[in-house]
């Protein structure tokens, strides 16, 4: 029985079509992969499904009625839930706030609280997810609050289930229980649309895969009949080439945290709790981990925004005794930011003032003392766009007006003119398509061919064994030894991900020089 | 010393500090409820004011009392929907649109007192709510005075703290609006529409300003004058981060703060212009300054607070 | 109702949409003129002619929009990198108060040399108030809206208690004022038989001064990188609260211009009514300018306009001038909105 039909969706958002003619079924107990790179348009459509956009063109069925566009509450009265993939909870309130939301009539004059628990437990157990409903969401962990939005699904009677990219934030058991999960719905007449970029996710999970390319529907397959190359092509339309890595002989230390403790302030625990790490020249280490557990306060660290609570940091040998920003670009130090719209370019200045500054005190630039140079930063801007490749109609556009993809390149350009000995990179491709990736990466790896040591800061494990030589993992803001690459396994890296650190050390040799 | 114990002491103390802080109470609620939906308020100078010269001008021509409060808070909800449109559909800036809101209250105010009233020499006054005699309770020694022979205004001022906090905090309204001020996607994505709610908070946050402001010209006063609000409204800011956005402890922060001021007028009678009356005028702006630097590390604001919701904007 | 961002905006129409705005500001106005009984076209009439009609009517509205072109920059600077301070009020009478202190016998100098010295006295003493502010924000993360509101009320009553006390001039026969700047200190007319004053020519350089830093130096970059994004600025090696720090002086300083342009030009003296609310109208100048330096010299001369001819509108007809207040503050939100619009375009769905 169908229960989904999306017929002919159009939604552009000024001169970018995001969802171009799309249609789609869904039928009772199936679990459908929407496959698509970033910014395929994956999440645009199941944001009209939900009614967060309202379609420019088409309409969407749900068991045989028309769906009101743009109201969420019609989504979800007829059966729709949506697990987002940046989490749609509220921190400072418990569990139970969250999902009672919107549950009960916004004129009642009381909660009924007692009630709302007896009916999570028993949702809870049906579907065997544990969860404590008087918890803060602060203080619970991202596989919980996974847990939370698929109950807060559930609870409001969802019959259909989205979820995007639900697999970002876990380990690989951790995803190995969410499937487990997964399936004991569609065992219970459940219909789950699953949206990722991982072949062998959707290989494992889904029925039938639909895949999106720039806005279109470009194919669609039963998964038994697919295989991952057939899928990446679908995916891509053309052949990738993933850029070659070579392993290299490492040379001197360039970076070398010694025992860095940050502290987390008054009755917290400590975002990194006694971390050493050496990054040697011609090296790439790449960091695994779940979100959350102390790379923000390293890449902090490494970035010269935060200075450590006790321990310190060398770098070419030298101790660094100044922790700003501006003394670690001077250092040597080149930084790819986790989010580059909110740290990595002022979007409402233009892309030629994003590109000078981290140059901006260096004498062509400007002169008289503190006169900006127009036409010097311009000159350089050109260059530097020129070589980068970076996309833009003009260099006086604002920047927030950039793609992605050209966003990072600007980032990445800023940052390695400037030739620096040690990049931290992180999450340097989240969110960006395949070619975008591989220049991105293509970039990372000449950077170390020309002797600089990198640390990939990702949660992709496989972007993670494309590039590095050695990874390292990070879990409560402690610091596993490093593996080479060669000697451990995704599953490996999960367990450690997990907490078990010490599981490299029964199988690794790589680390103890 | 001995002077300053003897002010508490007596029930005149503490009867003026029930009357201080009644305005300062219901602006202080009125402003945390806008606040926990994730909307700063600075209209809330010009609201009270407003508001006080509203309530104030209906009961001066004709109207009754209490028609007359609800009058202040249906103008105070206009204003509060006036913000809400720039703030929360248009996502202005919350800070300028605020500003823009006191700026346009106090001067509609100036001016229709000016119009419907030119100029008299005389001050106009109407009568304002009296003090109730409760029986058996009023007569009681000390509390009779310092509690139990005030108005009935007074009363609902304190009446309403316990309404906000069942209201906020045990309904599913006051869920919605704790939540839009947290986290407005995840009010979105349960079917809520996010502009509403905080449109909502804002527009009865304001009402409850207005009728602070109105408690000056119709319980506390008889008569409507310029300045009258004196940065009354701004205090009410101060108290909120104070009291860490929390209705119960606004409360006491009203009431710790309306103390302090009660004090000062009594304690500036025994120091016998040794010191000079302005200093004491300046304590209420200087305590408000103490009072958040205190509560500054411990604050906890609504994690949405000032920025704007965009519905159907890309994600 | 929906927004969606506009791809690209051009220049003409963000320079003529605040104008229209205007427009809708004073046929909503009107509104309130027909309350009144009086004839919408005779009542601005009269206010046009206040304002602009005559040599005496123009020289008066320049005049009022010196100190008002000082303290929209003051705000205009402060906004632009988020720093919300709305204590103009309190720094120019601090401003005032530093050049009542240095002007009125400290110190006589040659008026070349005794003129600066009340300028830079001022806007020291205007910048001075800030650094509480600017402590507590960047030490403790304090607001600065509430903190620099609440010092204006400080600083009045502060300067209530100096005029009655301590620099009560003992001739002014018991009225609470200072004693008067001396010649040497006291601004040169700039044109005859008027009230226009130097103080004028000081505020349009300011302006020029304070675009040509915005724009053109690497301070200004900073300010406006801190005030789109701190977090991004912070990450490209850009101090915070340096550069709020900077700010503050810079904002301060103007306002505490705005007090010795007042004192040392216009009135002479330091009185509690020195200022009718300048600093605050000041936020409604920036506002009006977009945050533009040069943009606040047309809207400083815009408002001035607009209180001084009301002023004489309502003599001549039987409105109360309050109405000025209410027209500046419905042309600044409606200016607000029309900037919004150049950025979005409104859906209706």
């Amino acid at each position: 029985m169908t229960v989904l039909d999306i017929k002919g969706i159009t939604k552009s958002f000024g001169s970018l079509v995001a969802n171009d003619n799309i249609s789609l079924t869904l039928s009772e107990g199936e679990v459908l992969a929407l496959l698509g790179e970033n910014g395929a348009g994956k999440t645009t459509l199941m944001n009209i499904l939900f009614g967060h956009y309202v379609a420019d063109q088409g309409e969407i069925e749900l068991f045989g009625t028309r769906l009101m566009p743009g109201a969420t509450d019609a989504a979800i009265d007829a059966g729709v839930g949506m697990v987002h993939q940046h989490f749609t909870l509220a921190d400072n309130l418990s569990v139970l706030e969250n999902i009672v939301l919107g549950t009960e009539p916004l004129t009642s004059w009381k909660s009924n609280t007692a009630q709302a628990k007896i009916r999570l437990a028993a949702l809870a157990e049906e579907f065997g997810m544990h969860i404590e409903p008087d918890k803060l969401v602060a203080d619970i962990s991202v596989g919980e609050r996974q847990r939370v939005e698929i109950v807060k699904a559930l609870y409001r009677g969802a019959k259909i289930l989205i979820l995007d990219e639900p697999t970002a934030v876990l380990t690989p058991q951790e995803v190995d229980s969410l499937f487990a999960t997964l399936r004991t719905m569609v065992a219970r007449g459940l219909s789950i649309i699953f949206i990722s970029h991982k072949l062998h996710e959707i290989l494992a999970i889904s029925d039938r895969v639909n895949v999106l390319r720039r806005g279109c529907m470009v194919g669609e397959i039963a998964t038994k009949d697919a295989n991952r190359d057939s899928l990446a092509e679908m995916m891509v339309g053309r052949e990738v080439s993933r850029p070659k890595v070579e392993h290299m002989e490492a040379g001197a230390p360039v970076v070398e945290i010694d025992n860095v403790v940050v502290s987390g302030g008054r009755g917290h625990k400590p975002l990194l709790d006694g971390v050493s790490l050496s990054i040697h020249k011609h090296e790439i280490v790449g960091l695994a981990g779940v979100a959350g557990n102390g790379q923000s306060a390293l890449g902090d660290l490494l970035s010269g925004l935060r200075a450590p609570t006790s321990g310190s940091v060398r770098i070419a040998g030298d101790t660094v005794k100044d922790y700003s920003a501006r003394s670690f670009i001077a250092t040597g130090i080149g930084r790819i930011p986790e989010d580059r719209h909110a740290k990595g370019v002022v979007g409402d200045m233009t892309v030629w003032e994003n590109m000078i500054s981290e140059n901006l005190r260096e004498k062509p630039l400007w002169r008289f003392g503190r006169i900006i140079d127009f036409d010097a930063c311009r000159e350089f801007s050109r260059n530097l766009i020129e070589h980068f490749d970076v996309r833009c109609k003009t260099m006086e556009m604002p920047t927030k007006q950039l793609s992605g993809g050209n966003m990072q390149k600007l980032i990445l350009a800023r940052t390695l003119q400037n030739e620096p000995r040690f990049i931290l990179a992180n999450q340097p491709v989240r969110g960006l398509d395949e070619g975008a990736i591989a220049a991105v990466h293509e970039r990372l790896l000449a950077a170390k061919r020309a002797g600089a040591g990198v640390l990939l800061v990702s949660e992709d494990l496989d972007e993670l064994f494309a590039l590095a030589d050695k990874i390292v993992v990070i879990y409560h803001g402690n610091i596993s030894e490093p593996l080479s690459v060669d000697e451990v396994t995704a599953q490996d890296i999960g367990i450690m991900m997990a907490g078990d650190l010490g599981h490299g050390k029964n199988l690794n040799r790589a680390g103890v020089a | 010393m001995s002077d300053l114990l003897e002010i508490f002491l007596t029930a005149g103390f503490w009867a003026a500090t029930i009357r201080i802080a009644c305005p300062l109470i219901l602006g202080t609620i009125g402003e945390l409820i806008c606040e926990r939906a994730g909307v700063l308020n600075l209209g809330i100078e010009g609201i009270m004011t407003i508001g006080a010269m509203s309530g104030w001008m209906w009961v001066y021509q004709g109207g009754d009392l209490w028609t007359g409060l609800m009058f202040a808070a249906f103008i105070g909800a206009l204003f509060g929907l006036l913000h809400s449109l720039f703030a929360v559909h248009l996502g202005l800036s919350q800070h300028v649109s605020g500003i823009g809101i006191t700026m346009l209250a106090s001067s509609l105010s100036f001016f229709v007192f000016r119009m419907m009233l030119p100029s008299s020499t005389t001050p106009p006054k109407i009568v304002p709510f009296r003090p109730i005699n409760i029986p058996g309770l009023s007569d009681m020694p000390f509390f009779g005075e310092a509690i139990f022979s005030h108005t009935p205004m007074t009363y609902f001022c304190f009446a309403v703290v316990p309404v906000v906090i069942y209201v906020l905090y045990r309904t599913p309204v006051g869920l919605a609006v704790r939540m839009a001020g947290e986290n407005p996607m995840a009010v979105e994505a349960q079917g809520i529409n996010v502009l509403t709610v905080r449109t909502a908070a804002v527009a009865t946050g304001s009402a409850f300003m207005a009728v602070g402001g109105a408690y000056l010209t119709m319980s506390a006063f008889d008569a409507f004058y310029f300045g009258m609000i004196n940065g009354r409204g701004w205090i009410c800011v101060a108290l909120v981060i104070f009291a860490s956005w929390r209705p119960g402890k606004a409360l006491l922060g009203a009431l710790l703060f309306a103390g302090l001021d009660a004090m000062q007028v009594r304690a500036q009678q025994f120091t016998g212009g040794l010191i000079p009356y302005q200093f004491f005028l300046m304590l209420p702006y200087v305590l408000s300054i103490a009072a958040m630097i205190v509560m500054a590390r411990r604050a906890q604001y609504p994690k949405a607070l000032l920025i704007p919701f965009r519905r159907g904007e890309r994600i | 109702m929906r927004l969606e961002p506009r791809e690209s905006v051009s220049f003409w129409l963000v320079l003529l949409a605040p104008v229209g705005a205007i427009g809708v500001a004073l046929v909503l106005t009107s509104g309130l003129i027909m309350w009144t009984g009086e004839s919408v076209f005779e009542a601005y009439g009269h206010l046009l002619k206040g304002a602009f009609g005559s040599r005496f009517a123009l020289t008066e509205t320049l005049t009022r929009a010196t100190p008002l072109m000082l303290t929209g920059l003051a705000a205009a600077v402060a906004f632009r990198a988020r720093f919300w301070n709305i204590g103009a009020e309190g720094q120019l009478y601090c401003g005032a108060l530093a050049a009542t202190y240095l002007g009125t016998g400290l110190v006589t100098l040659h008026p070349t040399l005794m003129i600066p010295l009340l300028f830079v006295g001022g806007a020291l003493a205007g910048g001075v108030v800030l650094l509480l502010p600017v402590y507590l924000k960047s030490k403790l993360s304090v607001d600065e809206v509430v903190t620099t509101l609440l010092l204006n009320f400080i600083i009045l009553l502060f300067v209530n208690y100096l005029l009655e006390g301590p620099l009560r001039d003992p001739m002014s026969m018991g009225w609470p004022q200072a004693a008067a700047i001396i010649d040497e200190g006291v601004l040169p007319r700039i044109m005859e038989k008027s009230r226009l004053h130097l103080g004028f020519i000081i505020g349009v350089i300011s302006a020029v001064m304070v675009w040509f830093v915005m724009r053109f130096t690497i301070w200004g970059y900073e300010i406006r990188a801190v005030g789109h994004n701190p977090s991004a600025a912070t990450f490209a090696g850009i101090s915070i609260n340096l550069t709020v720090l900077r700010v503050a002086l810079i904002s301060g300083g103007l306002a505490g211009f705005a007090g010795v342009t007042e004192v040392a030009g216009l009135k002479g003296y330091l009185t509690l009514d020195l200022s009718p609310g300048f600093g605050y109208a000041g936020i409604a100048v920036a506002m009006l300018a977009n945050l533009h330096p040069l943009g606040v010299i047309a809207s400083a001369i815009f408002l001035a306009g607009i209180y001084v001819g009301a002023d004489s509108m309502s003599r001549a007809v039987n409105i109360p001038n309050y109405i000025a207040d209410v027209m500046v503050a419905v042309s600044v939100l409606a200016v607000l909105v029309s900037l919004m619009l150049t950025q979005y375009r409104v859906r209706v769905r």
